[in-house]
């Protein structure tokens, strides 16, 4: 038996700055994960479907247009309401401080803004992958 | 559990799909168990392999293809393979950034896969998962390779028809694909044939097909002429599809094609296990160290030191 960690990236809203979520697809991919990686403007629906068909453990949302606290939360709403409950959301970009504790309450374990080291996101994904072993 | 997972997968219900796909994949201890028990819904969809060099337009086309065949109202599975890196067994798997305009329609399911080390262009996980998508109603389950070269060719061992998919301007590619890959496929498509020499390529192609038909009387690969993004010759390339099927059905072929495929899988789990078996009996993780040293230190010769296990193995079965 050989578990591997899925996880998907994924930018919902409008804005097309990719570069930040490629940078994390491939950082992801070189620390030993399996990355998923759906691109710009995608609906939160889209972007469930796919976590789902691709039965990812992760989910991480990157987004820089300031529409974070509405597309963020419905990410995990949507995942609930499939029945997803195990999936873990993740989420980075230019989110301002004061906005972080609301989308934590939505569910979002965790915001990683810009300069944030990458051996933090794979610490998060480390420290929490025992939760979606199944 | 087991029962539950088998009752969603053959109502169709994505998430149960997904699991078991994983699990198939993460090669879970009750696989085996799942896998028997969806066999007797298995055997209605057709499998199509699509194979071809990178950048020639495989999951572009394979998007068209989608399009068409939902117009005709099929559901359709798609098992996306890319490789996974030999270095850190990560992988980055794109290929449904191509097919996204299909993500939100109930009729299409698509599974991206990492390679995961298997060689031959899919994943040890594609031929029991293309089981999981039988069961679970698609009509039409595509298995798109890797797509790094001559060596492709296990799609041809899980696949009713391979579709090759060709494009202009890759040199001698051709040339190289003769021997390998070229020989596996049904049907060939000549994709981005809006481009200058698309036609040369053509030719070459009936040159090769040529060569390799002359014997075989009756046998004919059609090819055809496509270009994905500018969206021509796809509906004549998905009735092509559809009627190369047919005469395979009538002429014995897909009979035959299914029959060597369970042939090997069968051959493949019989090594497999008895591979497992020996390593248990011999533990051979303790003792290999052992082995090498007195292979290294010259106390006896890889066959010698081998087959005497092997007769060691023989003589235990004999006395139960």
């Amino acid at each position: 038996m050989s578990r591997k960690i899925r996880i998907l990236i994924s930018k919902p809203g409008l804005d097309g700055h990719d570069r930040g979520a490629k940078y994390i697809a491939r950082a992801l991919k070189d620390a030993g994960y399996e990355v998923i990686y759906m691109g710009i403007r995608q609906s939160p629906e889209a972007i469930v479907k796919t976590a789902i068909q691709e039965d990812v453990d992760f989910v991480g949302l990157s987004l820089l247009s300031g529409a974070h606290n509405e597309l963020f939360p419905e990410v995990v709403r949507l995942l609930r309401e499939q029945g997803a409950n195990d999936v873990i959301v993740f989420g980075g970009g230019v989110i301002p401080q004061e906005d972080i504790s609301y989308l934590k309450e939505q569910g979002i374990e965790a915001v990683f803004t810009p300069g944030t080291p990458i051996q933090k996101v794979i610490e998060f994904i480390e420290t929490n992958k025992e939760r979606v072993l199944h | 559990m087991i029962g539950k997972l088998v009752n969603g997968i053959i109502h169709g219900e994505t998430r149960s799909i997904a699991r078991a796909i994983s699990w198939i994949e993460n090669d879970v201890p009750q696989k085996e168990e799942l896998i028997d028990a969806l066999f007797e819904h298995t055997g209605r969809a057709q499998i199509l392999g699509i194979t071809g060099p990178p950048g020639s337009g495989k999951s572009s086309l394979l998007d068209r293809i989608i399009e068409q065949e939902r117009k005709r109202d099929k559901k359709i599975a798609v098992l996306a393979i890319d490789p996974s890196s030999p270095f850190t067994g990560g992988a980055i798997l794109g290929d449904r950034l191509r097919m996204q305009k299909h993500t939100v329609d109930a009729g299409v399911f698509i599974r991206s896969m990492a390679s995961r080390g298997h060689l031959g262009g899919v994943a040890g996980a594609t031929s029991d998962s293309v089981k999981v998508l039988d069961a679970a109603g698609f009509d039409l389950i595509v298995i798109e390779t890797i797509g790094v070269g001559q060596t492709e060719i296990e799609v041809m061992n899980i696949a009713d028809l391979v579709m090759l998919v060709l494009v202009p301007g890759l040199g001698d590619e051709i040339q190289a694909l003769k021997a390998g890959v070229m020989e596996i496929g049904d049907i060939f498509v000549v994709n981005k044939a809006d481009k200058e020499e698309a036609n040369r390529l053509k030719a070459e192609i009936e040159y090769v097909l040529h060569l390799k038909t002359e014997d075989e009387k009756g046998v004919k690969n059609p090819i055809f002429m496509t270009s994905a993004t500018e969206n021509t010759g796809i509906e004549e390339l998905v009735n092509g599809l559809h009627e190369y099927m047919q005469r395979m059905g009538e002429n014995g072929t897909l009979r035959e094609r299914r029959r060597r495929r369970v042939t090997l899988e069968l051959k493949k789990i019989i090594t497999a296990k008895i591979e497992a078996h020996v390593h248990k009996f011999l533990e051979t993780g303790n003792n290999l160290d052992v082995w090498i040293d007195q292979i290294l230190r010259k106390k006896t010769s890889p066959y010698k030191l081998i087959n005497e296990k092997v007769i060691q193995i023989l003589k235990e079965l004999k006395e139960k």
